[in-house]
């Protein structure tokens, strides 16, 4: 090819390549992002209500403004044991900061004296929630444990962990990040 | 999308598994066109895995240092495979110098080099593409077309298949090249020019876009730039005398 004739195709395609990119701007709100429900990132976290160990009922909606940490769990679970110790010593440290952690156990697929006797084993001061038939996980689309949720200050999903166990380092960069965002 | 294979108490993540096995058979791909030039294969492969390796220990290195009150109580954050813990542009560097100093040692042609380079970088492209459609990552904007995918709630363009097949489109446009002697750094631009140009294409029908002065996407602009240098190149590199360089690029490490 001529070199004129190269330099011109070359200078063509890039002027249509500016030409789509000012022509392919997206719209405001021409995303869904942030503003529908589902277990992704840069999506809100889908709200629900389960209640505690004792008792008591604890939904999503009650930690708007705050940092969330959402972790499913099993009691047979290797990675889930070996990271809630971690999760308590990074819950102690930012508490007061505005993170709050839900531990939502996969009761459907635990046993209530298997969670009572891991959780006898180390102290722990954040909730511990039942997913007695499975329903939050699927609507987490939970298949493998542990899986870990990062909820912002806004309510949205800023990262998605599977797997772990996550180390105190980890969580606590996460989590440092999200606190300083501004609601 | 399936982010996580479930095999008996395994729980693989899909999007890795497919991101590895993109890299090994890129590699080997690569290592099978150097190969059929006559050079050695072993270089390449050093390249490759010299580079990945370092700049893995300088991204956890950099990321320690920015963050050495993380550590303090928490030594076992120092080994952990959490990708959070790294730092990018610190791997980057680590990367950039180990290639530096295992290219000057080796005495490798850099743009010959790349050339070799070539059939591992198409190869993880096409990889890369597999990783979002297992994954649901980087999704397309709501539509309501027929070929439309529902994820995440909504009826989307199907971003994740239009990247594989484009990637799978440039492998196929280059394969004939991959073995052929030409100018040097003659096939990596056309690689840099045909996937940025396809990027500034399909990210327009991405849902998940990074905004940047005003309303233009992140990606397009970055796009815009590479496709621009690499033509820029490929007119230079074309240009009469570079042929004289054909004679000389087979000698790439063929010690």
């Amino acid at each position: 090819m001529q070199t004129v004739n190269r330099r011109g195709l070359y200078l063509a395609i890039l002027l249509l390549g500016v030409a789509w990119t000012v022509y392919s701007r997206p719209l405001a709100g021409s995303t869904t992002s942030g503003q529908i429900p589902a277990p992704q990132v840069g999506f809100l976290a889908p709200s629900f209500t389960l209640t505690d160990l004792h008792g008591q009922t604890v939904s999503l909606s009650d930690y708007q403004g705050k940092v969330v940490l959402l972790n499913f769990w099993a009691s047979w679970c290797p990675p889930c044991r070996a990271e809630m110790p971690a999760i308590q010593q990074v819950y102690q440290s930012y508490q007061e900061r505005g993170l709050d952690v839900l531990a939502i156990n996969v009761s459907n697929q635990d046993t209530p004296r298997a969670m009572q006797d891991f959780l006898g084993t180390f102290a722990h001061s954040y909730p511990i929630l039942l997913d007695t038939n499975g329903e939050v996980g699927r609507l987490y689309a939970v298949n493998s444990l542990p899986t870990t949720f990062f909820i912002g200050r806004d309510g949205i999903i800023q990262e998605l962990v599977f797997g772990g166990p996550l180390t105190v380092a980890g969580l606590s960069n996460r989590v440092e990040a999200l606190l300083q965002e501004k609601p | 999308m399936f982010p996580v294979l479930r095999i008996g108490p395994a729980a693989i993540q899909s999007a890795g598994l497919l991101l590895m096995l993109g890299f090994f058979f890129g590699l080997s791909l690569s290592e099978r066109f150097t190969r059929k030039v006559g050079e050695n294969p072993g270089g390449l492969t050093n390249l490759i895995l010299i580079p990945a390796l370092a700049g893995l220990i300088a991204a956890r290195f950099f990321f320690v240092l920015e963050h050495i009150a993380l550590f303090q109580k928490n030594l076992a954050g120092l080994v952990s495979v959490d990708p959070s813990l790294l730092d990018p542009w610190g791997g980057i560097t680590g990367a950039a110098v180990a290639i530096l100093i295992y290219g000057q040692r080796k005495h490798l042609e850099f743009w010959a080099a790349l050339d070799r380079l070539t059939p591992f970088l198409a190869i993880m492209a096409v990889g890369i593409g597999l990783a979002h459609i297992a994954s649901g990552q980087a999704f397309g904007a709501p539509i309501s077309l027929p070929w439309a995918i529902e994820l995440w709630g909504v009826k989307r363009q199907p971003s994740q298949f239009y990247e594989t097949a484009g990637a799978l489109a440039i492998l196929i446009l280059l394969w004939r090249q991959f073995g052929a002697i030409g100018v040097p750094g003659m096939l990596f631009l056309k690689f840099a020019a045909l996937t940025s140009g396809l990027v500034v294409f399909l990210s327009a029908f991405r849902g998940d876009s990074t905004l940047v002065l005003g309303t233009f996407r992140q990606d397009q602009l970055l796009a815009l730039g590479v496709l621009g240098l690499a033509l820029f190149l490929l007119e230079i590199r074309a240009l009469p005398g570079k042929s004289e360089e054909v004679a000389n690029s087979g000698t790439t490490n063929r010690h």
